[in-house]
């Protein structure tokens, strides 16, 4: 990959100048979707950009300077990790080097732990909580996500991602897939698996002690993280092989953008699970749909 | 400058963010202000979004005549919520303590205690009544609010 290359990825598409517009879209699909299953009108299409602007332009309250510079911190690393793991998404074959597989995974966990030392370190009683749960539960997601990709990393014979979205074979995608799509609610904690964030039980989780531009990119970062996930699916689920460029941006886009429906539809439809529940599941169910996708990769002919 | 001054005050408009505060109502407000999130008036579309934490918040709407175990609670929550904020009192009580004025428990007005921006009075007031309150807060944090 030449530089030219890796900065228009980071800095034009699948990176910043596509991925900020697109996570303000999500972030407000979402929350569209659960107020019409729920009869209301809900927000308009601006409302993410809207208040992030705001939340900028709100006075940061005073605190002492270590924390300030963690808490400010914390979340930069969280939207930068996100900006990386997005660039690397192999939406264009040929791009990527050898072992961006293990650098994608890398960077995806680092908002997850970003999250959970924000919490300790905003020293709330709800941040401690919702760190905990966080901690707690990307334990127990992190083993049918990972299982999936070394699945299908196995499967191609590469840690390489886009040899592995164009080679990798169907039967060991189809339950890869169905374990990385399990895993997407709990990674964009979003109801059934909103067990970290858990509004009305414990505010806003981890953030609850942020304010201002803090939690602004805080917002950012988990927009960004719709992106990248929804993507990361999309290209795995719809390798496209030998077509113009706009092709493959249009079906990128558009798999995400359905994604994003599923997920938000399956959120307003269903509650809010307990932690052991959700941990259970992933542990069980999630598992055995990952480890489905271990052994047939691994007795392939 | 002038560019990015009106679209601070247009994203302060669009999307206000509210923390619900009980300093010792009777729960007849707090019943009337939770509608306003429902189907019915549904203030989500204007942007409204009703936090948990008040480090979110942008207008505080407090209830209640302001009791003596509140009062500290009321104080230290105003001091939490960072500029630019907007103080609404809803209901008679924290207006002017309605029934429970001259209790010895109570320690209310509420402008005694914090600023007040917006009163909307009623025991309790129309969800109505209430939306209209929070219009006239809105316009005052576009304004700037206060720091």
């Amino acid at each position: 990959m030449t530089l030219g290359r890796a900065l228009l990825q980071l800095l034009v598409f699948p990176g910043l100048l596509y991925a900020v517009p697109v996570a303000w879209l999500m972030l407000w699909m979402e929350r569209k979707l659960t107020a019409r299953l729920q009869g209301r009108i809900g927000p308009p299409f601006y409302q993410p950009f809207f208040d992030f602007v705001k939340l900028l332009a709100k006075r940061p309250l005073p605190r002492p300077p270590l924390q300030a510079l963690a808490m400010s911190a914390l979340p930069v690393l969280a939207v930068a990790s996100t900006l990386g793991a997005l660039a690397l998404l192999p939406v264009f074959p040929r791009g990527g080097f050898g072992g961006d597989l293990v650098l994608l995974v890398a960077l995806l966990e680092i908002p997850p732990l970003c999250a959970v030392l924000a919490g300790f370190v905003s020293q709330s009683l709800y941040g401690e909580l919702g760190a905990t749960r966080e901690a707690v539960l990307s334990i127990a997601y992190s083993l049918p996500f990972l299982a999936a990709l070394v699945a299908l990393a196995a499967a191609a014979d590469s840690l390489s991602l886009s040899v592995i979205s164009q080679q990798a074979m169907w039967q060991v995608r189809v339950p890869a897939l169905l374990a990385l799509a399990l895993c997407l609610p709990v990674k964009l904690r979003v109801n059934p698996f909103s067990v970290a964030n858990a509004e009305q039980e414990i505010y806003a989780g981890a953030t609850t002690e942020f304010e201002g531009p803090r939690l602004a990119l805080w917002e950012l970062a988990h927009g960004l993280e719709w992106v990248a996930l929804t993507g990361l699916w999309a290209v795995l689920a719809f390798p496209v092989a030998g077509a113009a460029w706009p092709l493959h941006v249009a079906v990128f886009v558009l798999i995400s953008l359905a994604l994003v429906l599923v997920v938000a539809v399956a959120a307003a439809a269903t509650a809010r699970l307990k932690l052991a529940q959700a941990a259970r599941i992933y542990w069980q169910w999630g598992f055995a749909v990952g480890l489905v996708a271990l052994v047939v990769a691994m007795v392939k002919p | 400058m002038r560019i990015i001054d009106s679209l601070v005050r247009t994203s302060r408009r669009r999307s206000p963010w509210l923390f619900h505060l009980n300093a010792g109502s009777c729960n007849g407000c707090d019943i009337e202000f939770v509608t306003c999130l429902t189907p019915r008036y549904d203030v989500e579309q204007l942007g409204i979004r009703l936090e948990g934490s008040p480090r979110h918040a942008d207008i505080i709407v407090v209830s209640g005549p302001v009791t003596r175990t509140t009062r500290a609670a009321v104080e230290t929550l105003y001091a939490q919520v960072p500029d630019p904020k907007v103080v609404v009192a809803l209901g008679s009580c924290p207006a002017s303590c309605n029934v429970f004025a001259g209790s010895p428990t109570v320690e209310g007005p509420l402008d005694r205690i914090i600023p007040v921006d917006v009163y909307v009075p009623g025991c309790p007031p129309r969800p109505d009544a209430i939306v209209a309150g929070i219009a006239d807060a809105i316009a005052i944090l576009a304004g700037g609010g206060r720091t």
